[in-house]
Formats: C-alpha cells, sequence, structure tokens
C-alpha cells in the first residue's frame, strides 16, 4: 500500500532516517552457530512467485503452453517480493485460481497438439489404464515439478490416482490429465522447500540437501525451475563439492536465460508488480497509454540488462546512463524524436537510443516505470518518488506519517500563491511536526518535478516555472542529471542492491555485520560494482545455502 | 446539490439503454415450490437460506456533523446519504461508535477497520479473521463458494475479508468473476435433469487418492510452515466441497437466471470514480445472481482500499488528497468536492439495494432475506479519526433485525455493530473484541 497518495501526507516523527531494517535474527549468523545444537526448524516453504511459475511450466512443458488465468496476489516484506514468499500460504480463492491454471495447463499438455512431444510412450488402449506409460510420464514430469525424484510411494500414488480417473472417464489421457492437475496443485510444487540434511563434512551441523541447493541456483540466476544438468548434479552430488557448485554457476551465468534471473531480481527491487493497479488519466497524459505503460517497464529491464550483462557495466552507471531502449510509444511520452521505420499496424520495435548531452534525461530514475509508478493517477508526488528512491534503491524506511497531521495551512490548493509542488510542499514543511520527514523525501523527489505524473518532461506547472534544485546527504544538485550524479555515489545504492540480490535468491535479507557477508560486499566493490560478478559470488557462498533460522518466518502477514 | 433520488433514476435509465440487461435479475421464486408461509422450499422443508454482504467505501462521510438530530424510527436521512432515501425503512443508521487503539498507535485507513472488522487492534499489519468470515463459516459451508471478494479499482488486496490466514484477494475483473460463477462448472438449480459430470466424480477419486500422503509433507516442519500447510488444506477442503455440491442435484431456484455475460476490461487499473462505479454495477449483479442461484450466501465488496485514489473526471486530485486538503464550505458545512464522490459511492450502494430488492423469493425480496452491511476506514478522514464511525445496515436478515432506525451510540465502542451483526446471522458468539474494544451484549433495540 503506498502511503502517501498526498505529496503533503508526510510528516515527522523525531527520528530521520533509518538506515536499514533492523536484523531479526534472520542471518546466517544465528543459524552457524545455533544449528548444531538447535535444528529445530529445518525446512522452510517459499511460494512460488507468479514468474517462476510461468518460467517453470514453460521450462518443463515448453513455450507454446499458455497459462490463462491470474496468481494470488503477492506479499512483499523488506521491500522484496521474494522475502515476502516466506510468509506466504495459500487462501481459499488463491487455490482456486492455481486450481484454474491447472487445470488449463493439464488440459494443453495431453492435448492431440502436446501429447506426443510431451509423453513418451503411447497407451495400450486410449480408453483403458496404462500403468506402466503413465508411470513414466510422472517420474519424468514429478522430478521436474518438484524439483526432487519423486518417492516410491508418491510415484505409485499418483499413477493410481490416474488409473482410477481413467477408469470413472474411460479415457487414458483424461486420467493423465486431472492426475497431472492434482500435481500442479500440489504444495510440492507450488512451495519451494528448504530441506536440510546433516552435513558429513562439519559433523553436528547441517546443510541444505543438494536438490534444495540445485533449486536455489536456479531459480536464483535463472527465476526458473533446476534443468536437467542441474538436477543430475544434484543427484551425484557434485554439486556439494566446490568445483562441481563453480561449473553450474559458471555454465548458469553463461546462459541467456541469465536475463531472466537478472529480470526477475530488478523487477522485484523495483516492484514493477505494483503497475497493475496504475492508471493516469488519459485527459491529463493522453500519451500514456496501455502500452506506454507496459513498454516503460520493458525500457528499465532492457537498459539494466544491457547495462550489467552486455557492457558489464559499474552499477551505479546505471543512475546516469545516457544509453537506453525506445519505442514509439515511449518516444512520444518522452517527446523524443524517435525513427522507427516498422510499417504501419506491425508490432512495434525496440530501438536504442542514446540521449544527447544537456538532454534531461539520464539514468533509469528519469524512467516513467520510476516516475509513473510512484505518483498519484492526477499529479506527481515528490514526496511519494523521494520515499520510494529511498526504500527501493537505498533500503532505507521512512517512518508513516502522524495521523492528526493539520493540513489548514495548505487548505487552499487553487491558491495563486502556491502553484507548483514545491511551495505547497514548504508550506507545509513549515509545521514542525512534518518538517522532519520531508526532509528526508522532497529534496529527493522535487529534483524529479521536471517529469509528470505519467513520466513526460515539462518545466512549468500551473503557468509557474519548476526549480528541481535538491539535495542529499548535504550533496546540492540543480536538476535530474545532478540527481543521478549524486545518488550514484551514495554507499547505500550498492550495499542496498546487494542485499536485496541476496534476498531475491534465499528469500532473507543478509545481516551486515555477518563476516562472510561483509567478504561478498568488499568483492562487489573490488569488481567495480559488477553486478554478475555480485551474483557469482553469492552463488559461490556458503551463506548462501546455510539453514535458515526458525525465527526468519514472522508471525504476521504484511499487509 | 443535485438530488440524489433523480440522478439515480436518471442513471438506471441510462444504464438500462447502454447495458441493456444490466439491471434484469430474474422471476420471482414460484410459490408452488415453496411451502405454504413462503419459508421454505417444498420439496424438502429446507429454509430459504439467509444472506450477508459487506460494502466498504472509503473515507467516510467527510468532515460535516452528519449525525441525524433524531434516534430510531423517523429520522431525516443527512444530505450525505440521500441516494439511500427509498429504502429508510429497509435501512438501520448506527452513529457514535469508536475504536480504541489501547496506546498502539493509529496506522491511518486501516486500525479502524482492523479493530471494529477483526476485534483487535495490533499496532502492526497483521488482519485476520474478520467478522464477515466468522458469518461465512455459519451461513457460507454448503454452498460453491463460502465468499466472493470483489473490488472495484482494480486493486486485489482492497478486500478486507480475512480468514485464519488472512486477507482474501478481491476479485477485480467482472468477466473473471463471471467465469468463476456462472462459467463451465456452474449447474443451473432449475435444469429438468440432473446428470453428475463424470470429470468432477473422476476428479474427486483423484483428489481422495493423495491427499493422505499429502498430510506427510508436515513432517519435520516448523510451527510457521505448519500453519501455511494447515491453510492449504483449508483451502484444499474447500475444493473438495465445491466438487461435492457440484455432485449434488441443487434446490430448484426459480429466482435464479444466468445474468449475460459482461464485457473484458481493457486494462485492470481504474482511476476514476465514476469508471469504478460502472464497474462497481457489473460486479453487484453478478454478485445478486450468485445469491440468487445460491452459489453463495456471503459477498464482499469493497469500491477501494480506504485511502481512495479515484478522482473526478478533469479534476487531478484524488479524493484521498481532497479530503485532506479541501476547505470546508462555510455555508454548507462540508466538503463539497469530497461530497461529490460520497454521494457516487452510496448511488451505488442504492443500485445493488435496489437489485437485491427486485429478486422475489416467495413472500420477501432478496434485500428483505439478507443484511446488506456498509463501512468505512474513518468516523472523519480528514485527522484520521477513530470516533463516530457510521455503520449502515439495509435488509432485515429475514426478520431477525429491526429496521427503519437511527442508532445513536455517542462514544459506544464500534465493535458492538459487527458483534450485533455476527448474532443476528446466527453465530454463536456472545462476546467480541478485546481489551478496549471487547464487548459482551449487542444492540438488543435492533434485534428482533
Amino acid at each position: 500500500m503506498k502511503f502517501s497518495q498526498s505529496a503533503l501526507a508526510l510528516a515527522a516523527l523525531g527520528v530521520v532516517v533509518l538506515s536499514s531494517p533492523v536484523p531479526s535474527a534472520t542471518d546466517a549468523v544465528a543459524a552457524e552457530s545455533g544449528a548444531a545444537t538447535a535444528p529445530a526448524d529445518p525446512a522452510v516453504l517459499l511460494r512460488l512467485s507468479p514468474s517462476q511459475y510461468r518460467h517453470s511450466i514453460h521450462d518443463i512443458f515448453g513455450a507454446s503452453i499458455k497459462i490463462t488465468g491470474r496468481f494470488e496476489p503477492e506479499t512483499r516484506s523488506e521491500g522484496m517480493l521474494s522475502v515476502g514468499a516466506r510468509l506466504a500460504s495459500i487462501t481459499d480463492s488463491g487455490l482456486q485460481r492455481y486450481d484454474e491454471l491447472a487445470r488449463g495447463i493439464a488440459a494443453q499438455v495431453v492435448d492431440e497438439r502436446h501429447r506426443d512431444l510431451l509423453i513418451p510412450c503411447k497407451p495400450q488402449s486410449a480408453t483403458g489404464a496404462d500403468a506402466a506409460c503413465a508411470r513414466q510420464f510422472f517420474a519424468r514430469v514429478g522430478r521436474m515439478l518438484y524439483r526432487r525424484p519423486l518417492a516410491a510411494h508418491e510415484l505409485d500414488g499418483i499413477v493410481a490416482a490416474a488409473g482410477d480417473a481413467t477408469s470413472v472417464l474411460k479415457n487414458f489421457y483424461g486420467g493423465l490429465q486431472l492426475a497431472l492437475t492434482e500435481m500442479l496443485i500440489s504444495p510440492e510444487f507450488l512451495f519451494r522447500r528448504f530441506q536440510m540434511e546433516p552435513d558429513p563434512e562439519r559433523p553436528g551441523q547441517e546443510r541444505l540437501n543438494a536438490y534444495g541447493k540445485a533449486a536455489e541456483l536456479s531459480f536464483f540466476l535463472w527465476n526458473t525451475t533446476p534443468d536437467e544438468a542441474l538436477l543430475r548434479a544434484a543427484e551425484s552430488g557434485e554439486i556439494h563439492t566446490r568445483a562441481g557448485l563453480e561449473k553450474q554457476v559458471d555454465r548458469l551465468m553463461s546462459s541467456p536465460a541469465m536475463e531472466d534471473g537478472l529480470r526477475g531480481f530488478f523487477a522485484d527491487m523495483l516492484e514493477f508488480a505494483d503497475f497493475e493497479t496504475v492508471s493516469k488519466d488519459p485527459a491529463f497524459f493522453p500519451s500514456y497509454t496501455l502500452s506506454a505503460k507496459l513498454d516503460s517497464q520493458e525500457q528499465t529491464l532492457r537498459t539494466i540488462v544491457d547495462h550489467v550483462m552486455v557492457r558489464e557495466g559499474d552499477y551505479r552507471d546505471l543512475f546516469t546512463t545516457r544509453h537506453t531502449f525506445l519505442t514509439r510509444s515511449l518516444a512520444a511520452l518522452y517527446g523524443v524524436p524517435l525513427v522507427d521505420k516498422t510499417e504501419n499496424g506491425q508490432p512495434q520495435r525496440w530501438l536504442p537510443y542514446t540521449y544527447p548531452e544537456g538532454d534531461p534525461h539520464a539514468g533509469i530514475l528519469t524512467h516513467a516505470s520510476f516516475l509513473a509508478l510512484h505518483s498519484p493517477s492526477g499529479r506527481s508526488s515528490p514526496t511519494d518518488r523521494g520515499k520510494a528512491l529511498r526504500e527501493l534503491l537505498m533500503c532505507q524506511r521512512v517512518p508513516p506519517p502522524p495521523s492528526n497531521v493539520d493540513f489548514s495551512v495548505v487548505q487552499d490548493v487553487n491558491s495563486e500563491v502556491h502553484r507548483t509542488a514545491r511551495d505547497r510542499l514548504t508550506a507545509h514543511a513549515t509545521e514542525a511536526t512534518c518538517a522532519g520527514c520531508h526532509r528526508i523525501t522532497d529534496p529527493i523527489g522535487l529534483a524529479l518535478e521536471n517529469f509528470d505524473a505519467a513520466g513526460g518532461y515539462r518545466t512549468h506547472e500551473n503557468g509557474a516555472p519548476i526549480n528541481p534544485a535538491g539535495e542529499i546527504n548535504r550533496v546540492k544538485f540543480d536538476d535530474p542529471i545532478g540527481l543521478g550524479q549524486a545518488i550514484r555515489n551514495v554507499p547505500a545504492i550498492t550495499n542496498c542492491v546487494a542485499r536485496k540480490a541476496f534476498a531475491f535468491g534465499s528469500g532473507r535479507m543478509p545481516v551486515a555485520a555477518n563476516p562472510e557477508w561483509k567478504q561478498i560486499s568488499q568483492a562487489f566493490a573490488d569488481s567495480n560494482y559488477n553486478v554478475l560478478a555480485l551474483l557469482r559470488e553469492i552463488a559461490l557462498s556458503d551463506l548462501f545455502y546455510a539453514p535458515p533460522a526458525a525465527t526468519t518466518v514472522a508471525s504476521t502477514s504484511a499487509r | 446539490m443535485k438530488s440524489s433520488v433523480a440522478m439515480l433514476a436518471r442513471r438506471r435509465v441510462l444504464r438500462g439503454i447502454v447495458a441493456g440487461a444490466a439491471v434484469n435479475v430474474g422471476l420471482p421464486l414460484f410459490d408452488c415450490l415453496l411451502n405454504d408461509n413462503g419459508t421454505a422450499f417444498a420439496a424438502t422443508g429446507a429454509p430459504i437460506p439467509t444472506r450477508f454482504a459487506t460494502w466498504f467505501w472509503g473515507l467516510g462521510l467527510g468532515e460535516a456533523d452528519w449525525r441525524p438530530k433524531v434516534a430510531g424510527r423517523g429520522f431525516e436521512l443527512p444530505v450525505q446519504l440521500q441516494a439511500l432515501k427509498p429504502f429508510q425503512d429497509k435501512l438501520n443508521l448506527f452513529s457514535g461508535g469508536e475504536v480504541f487503539l489501547d496506546g498502539q498507535a493509529n496506522q491511518t485507513h486501516f486500525s479502524g477497520v482492523q479493530g471494529f472488522w477483526t476485534g483487535k487492534v495490533t499496532g502492526a499489519g497483521d488482519f485476520f479473521s474478520s467478522v464477515d468470515s466468522a458469518i461465512s463459516g455459519v451461513i457460507g459451508k454448503t454452498t460453491r463458494f463460502r465468499s466472493l471478494e470483489v473490488a472495484c479499482d482494480g486493486d486485489p488486496k482492497a478486500s478486507w475479508s480475512a480468514r485464519a490466514d488472512g486477507k482474501q484477494p478481491a476479485e477485480v475483473s467482472p468477466a473473471a468473476l463471471y467465469r468463476t460463477i456462472f462459467g463451465p462448472e456452474y449447474r443451473d438449480p432449475n435444469a429438468a435433469e440432473f446428470v453428475p459430470d463424470p470429470t468432477v466424480i473422476a476428479r474427486r477419486s483423484v483428489l481422495s487418492g493423495v491427499k493422505d500422503q499429502r498430510l506427510a509433507l508436515a513432517k519435520g516442519l516448523g510451527a510457521a510452515d505448519r500453519a501455511k500447510l494447515d491453510n492449504y488444506f483449508t483451502s484444499l477442503r474447500a475444493l473438495e466441497q465445491r466438487l461435492e455440491i457440484q455432485l449434488q442435484k441443487p434446490e430448484p431456484l426459480l429466482a435464479c437466471t444466468r445474468p449475460d455475460a459482461p464485457p473484458e476490461e481493457q486494462n485492470q487499473a481504474v482511476s476514476l470514480a465514476t469508471d469504478a462505479m460502472k464497474r462497481h454495477d457489473l460486479l453487484v449483479e453478478l454478485l445478486t445472481h450468485a445469491m440468487a442461484c445460491d452459489q453463495t450466501r456471503v459477498v464482499n465488496l469493497s469500491i477501494t482500499q480506504g485511502m481512495s485514489g479515484l478522482r473526478k473526471e478533469g479534476d487531478p486530485i484524488n479524493h484521498h488528497t481532497l479530503t485532506h486538503e479541501e476547505p470546508i464550505d462555510p455555508v454548507l458545512g462540508y466538503q463539497v468536492k469530497c461530497a461529490w464522490f460520497q454521494d457516487q459511492y452510496m448511488q451505488g450502494l442504492a443500485t445493488f439495494a435496489g437489485m437485491l430488492d427486485k429478486v422475489k423469493e416467495g413472500d420477501k425480496s432478496l434485500l428483505d432475506r439478507m443484511i446488506l452491511f456498509a463501512y468505512t476506514d474513518h468516523g472523519a478522514p480528514r485527522l484520521h479519526s477513530l470516533r463516530n464511525y457510521p455503520f449502515i445496515t439495509i435488509g432485515s436478515g429475514d426478520g431477525r433485525l429491526k429496521t427503519g432506525m437511527h442508532i445513536p451510540r455517542p462514544g459506544d465502542v464500534a465493535t458492538r455493530v459487527p458483534l450485533t451483526m455476527q448474532q443476528a446471522m446466527g453465530v454463536p458468539v456472545s462476546e467480541f473484541g478485546t481489551e478496549s474494544n471487547r464487548v459482551t451484549s449487542p444492540i438488543e433495540e435492533v434485534l428482533a
């Protein structure tokens, strides 16, 4: 929930910005010291995210399987849906939705178009049960779906269930379809499970088992279920050796599927899931079309993938880079003269674009994916944008506004005196109770006031010129370009992306004081903030696979 | 301000023209299907069901003093509720109730509802076991859907309905809601023939076949994970129950008709109040049919989350911001722009009540056999007040509530109204709420 749809609804609470969320014994420091004595909570369930679900189905059954339907909303915790996945259970209407998805998928897997490709055998009779053929199918598919081989009794159970259904329906494929539907709504598929086992190399301690390790790695780097090679490395135990793990990490990182992992991570960190509820008034923002809204997310993800994977650039330069990619819809929104020779009526193409020197656009903060997502539908909010920058990109927490703010000071929004957001906020911030918090959000957000609530460029608001000067950590700047340069040099930016990358894979935030985490952070700095180097460092660390402590799981659900 | 009644009438007419059969809600239940008193089905003697609906609007009734001067019957509806005038005899207006924070922070647009709808203010974001779920736990166990949740602004998190495992997501698309209720799995209760679907029979056998091994999963899990699995199994039982219900021949319900499928919407999100209310009207039509066809007996609607981001066309400032920034008109005594939103919402409530009232089940309308309960997030939104909450009920719950009254209880605990609702709907509770929000007696004067 966005706390401030009003740019003015934020006020001070004594304390200014908190440096980072308070560690809640979630970390491996606790786990490492406590594992020998108290493995009280050896497994943890994390609900698959919608993108993990989609990628898994496409990897197992092929991209031609259509996934129609919607998912239960996700829960965000510590700024990440992947951390919230630890808290998520499956509600009644959530299961209804999974059931709809599962029935749609299972029907396609056994249909005439797909069955020869996806079912490795033909039944003896199309109208009767064939346990041997069903067994072949479920042994393969079950291992992929559950990310581990099925136990004998599990395989027996599902084959028998398919047989029972076949005898009711007098249709082999119908029976297979219903049993597969069942598997697709099973907790073994819908939840990732951290299964621990005794660690033979460190007697008395526990480690993540080989299949759990394969899954953790795969969801981290590819945002999908482990492939055959990873499952084999788990089966042979190779993944437990340093050389074996390195081989898999390097293999995954050199694959094009690495892009899916990066996209999944940054979409989570930048809260793109919230675009579902974003809508702007076409009367005010005619260029903010549905395709502009969708393209703006893609613009940012493309820019990140290009910068991080192709150029292997410094993460900090994402806030200053003039390189990006645009479509016609976005060019119209930004007022950029883009030459696209695509025929009318053809799908829009993505074209690389470099903003010229002196252009007010540079870096991902000037993308509509940031500017529009953190604005109410009708007008921009420097407070919302400043808060988002602090929370999403710097891992800081801005306190909520107190409930009893008196707004009489700025009652008149049609005031001739307070025409711009800066004027109104300045008036509001004369209130002592409000000034403290607005000081930490507004000077950042005001620098982006040259961009309206949809991300379009402007120089005036209500006829008055906009002054985009601002300040962060006592560094002053004159405009959005200056903001990008100042943000680039704030240490919290790199700490935050590293912490959130770890959380994306493991479902928990690392604790800054952990010695192994310090090493990972240092290696990231030594690489000139190369995100790929960071991901590799995390994927090869012991910390990443350390037993999740029982206390990791909070008892309350997030709003 | 224009007369809301006139506006409502015009809206109806327009909708009738634009949306064709939008307010066509079925035929009366034929008396021959009912017993002599018109209170139960003749064939089985099963009583005609009682239903419960909740309807949430954000940001209260604004800053004005909306409390009627007169208590009991014969009160004058405040200007903010003029749209409900046609239902004055069937409604009750509760005023004065308060949520107590007991030292917790007032989480704006949240703590109040947390207090009166779950019974406890926790200072955190947890929201479990809402009043409607206690009610659906009693009256919703035998229908396909224990309850249905919808939201009108495209936000699936706008619902306040929560079971033991937390909030239920809301359906935001009328087209998708139609498919859920009236899609291929829907069995027409009035169909001449009933043949159980073999796929459903097979499905049921598959589910029971693998259930036992699933229970073994819980082994070795910690408490939090076991709780998650418990929730999963509860959801799975509900799924099984839906299959069971699909295999039983339904009671004939001649007030039940299958509505037309609404159009697919282009964009999930909505930012204009008028667009949200158009979607509202499509959603309540489907919910009305769903109750008339006994697919569910409990429905929960939210227009938005408490902090409504809806706007009036042409105005860049949203309702929530206006509640804080708009001056109170010195002559009228209320915020004029905010009142426009309240009126939009209340016209929607009147539309819903009107649809329910048109469905005739024997001697009474569907509205008469249910309670439509309307509530909001703040007593007065500008300073996020938790005092003087307006609660509205429409319908008597099949004679369990007296109606037509204003019940002022200044300073009383707001949870007393939800306790009264639970008792009226047959939930066996004698108290509700914790600490200062705990109540041990209902509002007797409305219980019939």
